[in-house]
C-alpha cells in the first residue's frame, strides 16, 4: 500500500490553494464595477412586477426607485420632497374646485419611439380608477372623472374633492403607462417587455437576479450620466456588504449601521447618510390598559429616544414626537413629549401602578424587518420596567401585522414603521390615526371629530395648521408613540457623487461621476 | 419488481398530490397573513377592501375557492401570481431549471468528493488519513449550508475576490438563451466561455450546498465499504492477490454503493427544496428564492404552485431512485 505523509498533503494543499485564483481567472475573476459608462447598484429588493399601478408591488415604497427609472410620474418630487413637474408641466383646480386641469409636456416619448399623448394620461388615470383593475390606491383616482382633451390640455370633473390629489400624482401608483402598447400586448406582454417614458429603458431583466437598463436617448429630461445601469437584486444585507466591498457593485443601501461605519472608512468607498421619509412608531390600540391616559403618557415619557438612536442606531436616526418628520409639510418642532422618567412614574402612580405593582400589557414587533426593530423594543421594555410598566414581547411577521391592523386586532402596543414619501399629514397622521381607516387602531370620537374636517379642507394653510393642532392634541393625549425618523445608509464607490432623496429613492440619474 | 409496481406507484402519486393540495390550500388560509391586508389603500372603506378581495378571487367561501383552483390545476392552470402578475405554472417552470442545475452540480460535487473521501478513509483505514477524513466530515456536517455560503463569500468573494458572489450570470453580458437550462444549453452548444462564466457563478452556491451532503455521503459510503471489506468475496479477492485499491474499487464499491445511491436520491430532492437560504444569500434566481418572496408577500397562488411542484418532484425522484436501485441490486431485480 502506498502511503502519504503530512508534507505531501501540505505541499499539494498549498499548491492547490495558490492555483485557485489562476484557475478561476479566465472565467470567474470578479467583474469590478468601475466602468465609466455603467453603474451597478446592489439593491435590497427584487422587482416582482413591472406594472407600477397594480398589485402589492405598486405600493411597495422600495420599488419606486426602479419604477421611477423606467416610467414617468404625472408629477415628481424633488430630493427635498417639493412637488415639481413630471410628465405634466401644468396642474391646478378651477376657482370653485369642481374641476382639475393638467397640461402634458411637449416632446415626451415612449421607449418604443411613439409620442406620449394626452390620451395616454387620460387612459392611465381612468384605468387607475377602475375598480376591476386592482389599483391599490383606486379610491384616490376615483375622485376625478369625465375627462376632456384639447391638444395637450386635459380637464376633468372633481367627483370627490381631495386636497392632496396633486401630491398623489407624484406618489404610489401615480405613473403614466402607454395606452396603445399596453392594450396591444396585454398585462402579461407588458410584464415581458415593459415600455415607459422614463430616463432608462429596460435592456434585460432576470427575475430575482438583475435588471439592466439603457439610457433612453429621447428622454425629455437631462441625459443620465451612465449609459448602462444594473440593479443587482441582493436581498441579503451581508451579501450587499460583500458586493460593495469586493468592488462588484458601485453603490448599495440598507446595510447594518455597523457595516456602514466600517465601509465608509475605506479609501475606495464613501458613505452618505440622509434622514428619509420613514419613521418608527408604536401603535397604541384603545383597549385594556391603553384606555388609561396616564398609562399611555407614561409609556411615552419613559422612552429615551435619543439613547436609542445613539446607542442602538449609532446616531443614525432623528428622534420625533409626532408622526411628522422635520421634512414633512406639517412638522411642528414646538410639539414635544420629553423623556422624563420621573413624570412617567408620577403618571403611573396616579393610576395606582408602580415598579412593585406594574401595569402589564403585550407589545408586538417584527424582528429584522427594519434595522434593530426587535432590539429597540427590548430597550424600550427595559426603560418601561424602570418606571412600572411590564410589557411582554410578541414577535410576528409583517404580513400578520397588516392583517391584524386591518382587523383592528393589534396588541395594546405594536411597533411599526410608517413611510410617507410625499410628506403630507394626510398620509401620516390622518390614515394612521383616523378610527375608520383600515390602517388605524385608535378609534375615539374626539380624535375622529378633529381629523375628519381636515380631509377635505381646501385652504392649504388652514389644513396644515389644522393637522399641527391635531398632532399637538395626539401628543397631549398620548394616542400614539412616535419614536424616530430613519436614516438611510448609502455606500458608494469613491469617484461618484449622489444627491440623496428624502423620499428614500435611489435614482440612478441622480448619481454622477465626481469630476 | 415489475412494471405493474411502477404503474401502481404512479397511480398512488395522484392521491398523494391531492392530499398535498388540500393541506396546502387549507393551511395557507388558516395561518395569519392576508395578501389583501398588505395592499389596502389609504382611505379605503369596507367596500374597497371587498372589491380587492373580489379582484383577486378571495371573496368566495374556501370550498368554492378550492374547487375552482383544483379544477383549474387539473387543466394545467395554476392561476396568476398576485405579486408577480404572471401565470404561476409558467413562472415556476421558468425558475425550476436554475434550481435543478444548482442541485445537480451540488450533488455531483458532493458525490465526487464524498466518494473520494470514503474510499480514502477505507483505503488508509486505521492510519492518520482516516482520522482526517472523519474530522473533515464531522466539520462539514456541523456547519449548515448557508454558513458555508457566507464563508465562501467572505473568502472567495471579498478577501480573495476570484469568484462572483451574486446571480446566475454576469449582468453586463448580453447572452441569449433559448431555454432556462443555461448550463446544459451552453454545454450542448459548445460555448465554453459562457459555460465557464455560468459555472463560476454556480460554483460557490453549489459548493455551499454540497459540503454537508458530501459529509453524509462520505460517512454512509465509508461504513458500507468497511462492511463490504469483511465479506467473503473480498477475502477471496485478497487470496487471489488483488491489491487493496482494486478490491475496493472493483469488488466492494458496487455493493456498498446501493444504500448511498438511495440516500443521494432522497437528499437530491431535499436539495432542490432546500436551496432557499443559499439561493437567497447568493441572489440566485431559483425556486427557493421565489418561494421566499411568495411567502413574504403571501402570494397564495404562487405558494400553492411551488409546493405542488416540490411534491411532484419528490415523487418523481423517489421513483427514479427506486429504478436505479433495481438496476444496481440484482437481489431486488430478480426478487
Amino acid at each position: 500500500m502506498k502511503s502519504i505523509d503530512r508534507r505531501q498533503v501540505l505541499k499539494y494543499g498549498m499548491g492547490g490553494a495558490a492555483a485557485l485564483p489562476v484557475l478561476a481567472s479566465p472565467f470567474g475573476r470578479q467583474v469590478l464595477a468601475q466602468d465609466p459608462d455603467s453603474l451597478t447598484i446592489a439593491y435590497n429588493v427584487a422587482l416582482p412586477s413591472w406594472d407600477p399601478t397594480v398589485g402589492t408591488s405598486a405600493v411597495n415604497p422600495t420599488l419606486q426607485s426602479i419604477y421611477k427609472s423606467v416610467f414617468d410620474q404625472y408629477l415628481d418630487l424633488a430630493p427635498d420632497l417639493t412637488l415639481k413637474e413630471g410628465l405634466l408641466t401644468g396642474w391646478g383646480w378651477n376657482d370653485d374646485r369642481t374641476q382639475v386641469h393638467f397640461e402634458l409636456r411637449e416632446g415626451a416619448f415612449w421607449h418604443d419611439g411613439t409620442p406620449v399623448t394626452a390620451e395616454d394620461v387620460v387612459w392611465s388615470l381612468s384605468r387607475a380608477a377602475d375598480p376591476d383593475v386592482g389599483n391599490p390606491v383606486q379610491p384616490v383616482w376615483a375622485g376625478i372623472g369625465n375627462f376632456s382633451v384639447d391638444g395637450n390640455s386635459i380637464t376633468a370633473d372633481v367627483l370627490n374633492f381631495d386636497p392632496v390629489l396633486f401630491k398623489w400624482l407624484a406618489f404610489l401608483t401615480g405613473y403614466v403607462l402607454p395606452k396603445q402598447y399596453y392594450e396591444s400586448v396585454g398585462a402579461e406582454g407588458f410584464e415581458q417587455k415593459p415600455v415607459g417614458s422614463g430616463p432608462y429603458m429596460v435592456d434585460a431583466f432576470e427575475r430575482d437576479s438583475f435588471l439592466r437598463l439603457k439610457a433612453f436617448d429621447k428622454y425629455w429630461g437631462p441625459k443620465p450620466a451612465f449609459e448602462t445601469v444594473v440593479f443587482k437584486f441582493v436581498t441579503d444585507a451581508t451579501s450587499r456588504v460583500a458586493e460593495i466591498e469586493s468592488g462588484a457593485s458601485d453603490l448599495t443601501i440598507e446595510i447594518p449601521y455597523e457595516e456602514f461605519d466600517r465601509l465608509r472608512e475605506k479609501s475606495s468607498l464613501q458613505g452618505l447618510s440622509t434622514p428619509v421619509s420613514d419613521i418608527a412608531m408604536i401603535f397604541l390600540n384603545d383597549i385594556g390598559p391603553m384606555e388609561d391616559e396616564n398609562v399611555r403618557l407614561a409609556a411615552h415619557h419613559a422612552i429615551n429616544k435619543k439613547a436609542i438612536v445613539d446607542r442602538l442606531l449609532r446616531g443614525y436616526g432623528v428622534p420625533i414626537d409626532t408622526l411628522q418628520a422635520p421634512e414633512y409639510a406639517a412638522f411642528d418642532a414646538s410639539i414635544e413629549v420629553p423623556y422624563d422618567p420621573d413624570k412617567a412614574k408620577e403618571l403611573l402612580a396616579a393610576s395606582g401602578f408602580s415598579t412593585d405593582n406594574p401595569v402589564t400589557f403585550s407589545i408586538q414587533t417584527t424582528r429584522g424587518f427594519k434595522p434593530k426593530d426587535f432590539e429597540m423594543i427590548q430597550a424600550i421594555i427595559g426603560m418601561w420596567r424602570d418606571v412600572g410598566i411590564e410589557a411582554e414581547i410578541e414577535i410576528y411577521e409583517i404580513a400578520k401585522h397588516f392583517e391584524l391592523r386591518a382587523r383592528d386586532e393589534l396588541a395594546p402596543a405594536a411597533f411599526y414603521n410608517w413611510g410617507n414619501s410625499i410628506g403630507d399629514p394626510s398620509t401620516s397622521t390622518f390614515f394612521a390615526m383616523f378610527g375608520p381607516s383600515p390602517h388605524s387602531v385608535w378609534d375615539t370620537d374626539d380624535l375622529d371629530g378633529k381629523l375628519l374636517p381636515l380631509l377635505g379642507e381646501p385652504d392649504e394653510a388652514k389644513r396644515i395648521a389644522g393637522y399641527q393642532e391635531v398632532d399637538r392634541y395626539i401628543a397631549e393625549k398620548g394616542y400614539v408613540i412616535p419614536l424616530l425618523q430613519y436614516v438611510q445608509p448609502i455606500v458608494l464607490r469613491e469617484g461618484l457623487t449622489m444627491t440623496p432623496h428624502v423620499a428614500n429613492y435611489v435614482l440612478p440619474h441622480l448619481v454622477k461621476p465626481a469630476n | 419488481m415489475s412494471g405493474s409496481y411502477f404503474l401502481r406507484r404512479l397511480l398512488l402519486a395522484v392521491p398523494t398530490l391531492f392530499g398535498v393540495a388540500v393541506i396546502v390550500f387549507v393551511l395557507l388560509r388558516v395561518v395569519p397573513g392576508d395578501p389583501i391586508a398588505m395592499m389596502i389603500p389609504p382611505g379605503a372603506g369596507a367596500d374597497d377592501i371587498e372589491n380587492l378581495r373580489r379582484v383577486y378571487g378571495l371573496d368566495q367561501p374556501m370550498l368554492v375557492q378550492f374547487t375552482r383552483w383544483l379544477s383549474d390545476v387539473a387543466r394545467g392552470d395554476f392561476g396568476v401570481s398576485i405579486n408577480l402578475r404572471q401565470d404561476v405554472g409558467r413562472l415556476v417552470l421558468s425558475r425550476l431549471p436554475a434550481s435543478l442545475e444548482l442541485a445537480v452540480v451540488a450533488t455531483a460535487l458532493a458525490v465526487l468528493s464524498g466518494g473520494l473521501l470514503a474510499i480514502a478513509g477505507v483505503y488508509w483505514r486505521g492510519r492518520w488519513p482516516e482520522a482526517v477524513v472523519d474530522g473533515l466530515t464531522g466539520l462539514t456536517l456541523a456547519i449548515p449550508d448557508f454558513l458555508w455560503g457566507l464563508v465562501f463569500i467572505l473568502v472567495l468573494g471579498v478577501l480573495l475576490p476570484v469568484l462572483p458572489i451574486s446571480g446566475r450570470l454576469d449582468p453586463r453580458q448580453a447572452i441569449a438563451f433559448s431555454s432556462q437550462f443555461y448550463l446544459a444549453e451552453s454545454l450542448l452548444r459548445g460555448e465554453f466561455r459562457v459555460l465557464g462564466m455560468l459555472f463560476t457563478h454556480l460554483v460557490l452556491p453549489a459548493a455551499a450546498l454540497a459540503l454537508p451532503l458530501m459529509a453524509v455521503i462520505a460517512r454512509m459510503l465509508k461504513t458500507s465499504l468497511s462492511e463490504a471489506m469483511t465479506q467473503d468475496y473480498v477475502l477471496v479477492a485478497r487470496v487471489k492477490g488483488f491489491t487493496r485499491g482494486r478490491i475496493i474499487l472493483r469488488e466492494a464499491l458496487r455493493n456498498a454503493m446501493i444504500p448511498t445511491v438511495t440516500l443521494t436520491g432522497v437528499q437530491f430532492t431535499f436539495l432542490v427544496g432546500g436551496t432557499v437560504l443559499v439561493e437567497r444569500i447568493f441572489s440566485y434566481p431559483g425556486i427557493g428564492n421565489m418561494a421566499i418572496g411568495a411567502v413574504i408577500s403571501r402570494d397564495l397562488p404562487l405558494i400553492q404552485g411551488l409546493i405542488l411542484t416540490f411534491a411532484a418532484l419528490f415523487i418523481a425522484i423517489n421513483l427514479l431512485v427506486d429504478l436505479t436501485t433495481v438496476m444496481l441490486n440484482p437481489r431486488v431485480r430478480h426478487g
